[in-house]
């Protein structure tokens, strides 16, 4: 699939902001992170930078972006039109959480906090569930695609909050969280990745053309000489040895060097855990980038079936 | 409304049955398809640098040749691939806007160009490749079953089937009800053995391709009520006859 830099962006950036938001709104009723007014408006205000940034830019995807607002009309069926509708009911919380840290009210602050993260967790479930849901996509379809998104905008939402803390000297908690998490995404990467490329193909050139009978099918002309849409879209190929070096760059500075920054920042405390924290949640959404870059790269549809490319990927 | 109809047993079902054995790849039915909907229900078909390098514009009709299987088996195949009209279309309950629907009436799967946000997820839901971005409108297009010819009372009755059916000159092509197991493409599904392509993925496709024919044995000589060859023929006139009744 074609790694559209627009939703590569609005993925990550959105990912980590819906992250955020949900430990931000889950921990400071807690009392886990800083309780001044300054730092709650700074995580809630990152959050919400990072979520407006990241829908201006799936806004970018589209071909009529003035239409927009049609998407929420059918959640009934469609998963990106429930992220819609969950993303604009959560920035009603989330709105009202800014206010109320900034003006210091507790209660609503914790109710508040806590719909968000509701809202924060619901809207990413349904990112992810827009991939898994396609069968044409096997890479997607694929138990540990949903649960891949939720923990890993959990877990740069966890390294960002742990970096805000840092600059308030208090970074342990979050560290904790995000060091945690950024151990089990490394993980639930790996095993994705050992799956995907274990998995054979369930749909072959022989059963997109039904001549499976007659035997082995190849490709003999294809209908045009120019390249398509199908194939700029749904045919995009990564070289295997870039695919592999790209594997090892998300997965070590995306979720393992930033876990044991984050650690060391739990044990050191003071300035070096903030630099630490600061270091890892560069790492994490540099590396995420990475990671959700090959989320497309790698990807390949039944349609280049037809054009003769084999799904293996 | 993206939820798709309810399906109800005999319900109409509007599709195409493919002859991939007579088929011969002209690429007519995608010429015809193309100058039929440029102007028709989705029109504009757009096309880039039409006379120059780096061509490129939407088509809903695309023409494949493939070799299928291996020496005396082997076989070319031309392969014309188009919306199959499934009955369980993902890319209509994918869509976030109401834009791609399934007809109740006989399960035509259609894009409304005037409420399509362009987020293109219905192209990545269709597992055939049916679904063609155009990038001037900023919306999706696709196959229209020519709905705007088959029900067109302006046009000669023997003429309201699509435009890829109508100009076939190998007669490959055939439309009608699916639904229906009396219906003439029913039964040529039946005798032949029509095949739903990737079944595997549960799209359930509405369209039929007829597979090619066992090609007959190279050894197998004459049919037994086969008549003397011309060559046997002596007499002119006879040999003049024969000829023109073997046309």
């Amino acid at each position: 699939m074609n790694p559209a830099p627009s939703i590569v962006f609005f993925t990550v950036a959105s990912g980590a902001g819906y992250g955020l938001l949900f430990w931000t709104g889950l921990l400071r009723p807690l009392g886990w992170v800083p309780a001044s007014p300054g730092f709650g408006a700074a995580a809630v205000g990152l959050a919400l930078v990072l979520i407006m940034f990241g829908l201006l830019s799936s806004m970018a995807h589209l071909g009529r972006p003035e239409r927009a607002w049609r998407a929420l009309s059918q959640w009934r069926s469609s998963w990106l039109s429930r992220e819609g509708v969950a993303a604009v009911v959560t920035f009603g919380p989330a709105g009202l959480l800014f206010l109320s840290v900034i003006g210091d009210h507790t209660a609503l602050a914790t109710a508040m906090g806590l719909l968000s993260a509701l809202g924060a967790a619901i809207t990413v479930y349904c990112t992810g569930m827009i991939y898994a849901s396609l069968p044409t996509i096997r890479q997607w379809h694929h138990p540990l695609v949903t649960p891949g998104y939720l923990l890993f905008a959990a877990f740069s939402g966890a390294a960002l909050l742990a970096m805000l803390a840092g600059f308030w000297g208090q970074a342990a908690a979050p560290a904790a969280i995000a060091a945690v998490l950024g151990a089990a995404a490394f993980l639930l990467k790996r095993v994705y990745w050992a799956s995907v490329d274990g998995a054979r193909p369930v749909s072959t050139m022989e059963t997109a053309t039904g001549l499976g009978a007659i035997g082995k099918v190849r490709v003999l002309d294809p209908p045009h000489t120019e390249t398509n849409y199908l194939l700029r879209e749904m045919a995009f190929r990564i070289a295997r040895v870039h695919a592999a070096r790209l594997r090892t760059i998300a997965s070590l500075a995306g979720f393992a060097a930033p876990a044991v920054l984050l650690a060391l920042a739990l044990v050191t405390g003071g300035v070096v855990a903030g630099i630490c924290a600061f270091a890892a949640a560069a790492l994490a959404m540099v590396g995420l980038m990475a990671e959700r870059w090959l989320m497309f790269a790698e990807a390949t549809h039944t349609v280049a079936l037809y054009y003769g490319a084999d799904t293996r990927g | 409304m993206t939820s798709l109809p309810e399906s109800k047993p005999g319900a109409k079902k509007l599709g195409l049955v493919i002859d991939l054995d007579t088929c011969v790849g002209c690429q007519a039915c995608a010429t015809n398809c193309k100058e039929w909907n440029t102007s028709g229900h989705m029109a504009p078909l757009p096309d880039r640098h039409p006379y120059s390098a780096g061509q490129e514009g939407v088509w809903f009709n695309r023409v494949h040749s493939y070799e299928a299987g291996d020496g005396e088996d082997g076989r070319t195949v031309h392969f014309p691939r188009s919306c199959l009209h499934c009955e369980t279309p993902a890319c209509v309950t994918v869509c976030p806007t109401g834009a791609s629907y399934k007809r109740a009436e006989d399960g035509i799967v259609l894009v409304n160009t005037d409420m399509c946000i362009g987020c293109q997820l219905c192209a990545w839901a269709c597992p055939y490749g049916a679904r063609e971005f155009d990038d001037d409108q900023g919306v999706m297009k696709k196959c229209t079953l020519c709905v705007d010819r088959i029900y067109n009372e302006h046009i000669p009755e023997e003429r309201r089937v699509p435009a890829c059916v109508s100009t076939c000159p190998a007669n490959a092509r055939h439309f009608g009800d699916l639904g229906d197991p009396d219906s003439a493409v029913s039964k040529l599904v039946a005798e032949r053995g029509g095949i739903e392509l990737m079944p595997e993925l549960g799209y359930k496709p509405v369209n039929r391709y007829l597979p090619p024919r066992r090609a007959p044995k190279a050894d197998a000589g004459p049919p037994k009520d086969a008549g003397p060859l011309p060559s046997q023929i002596t007499n002119p006139l006879l040999r003049w006859v024969d000829k023109v009744l073997s046309r």
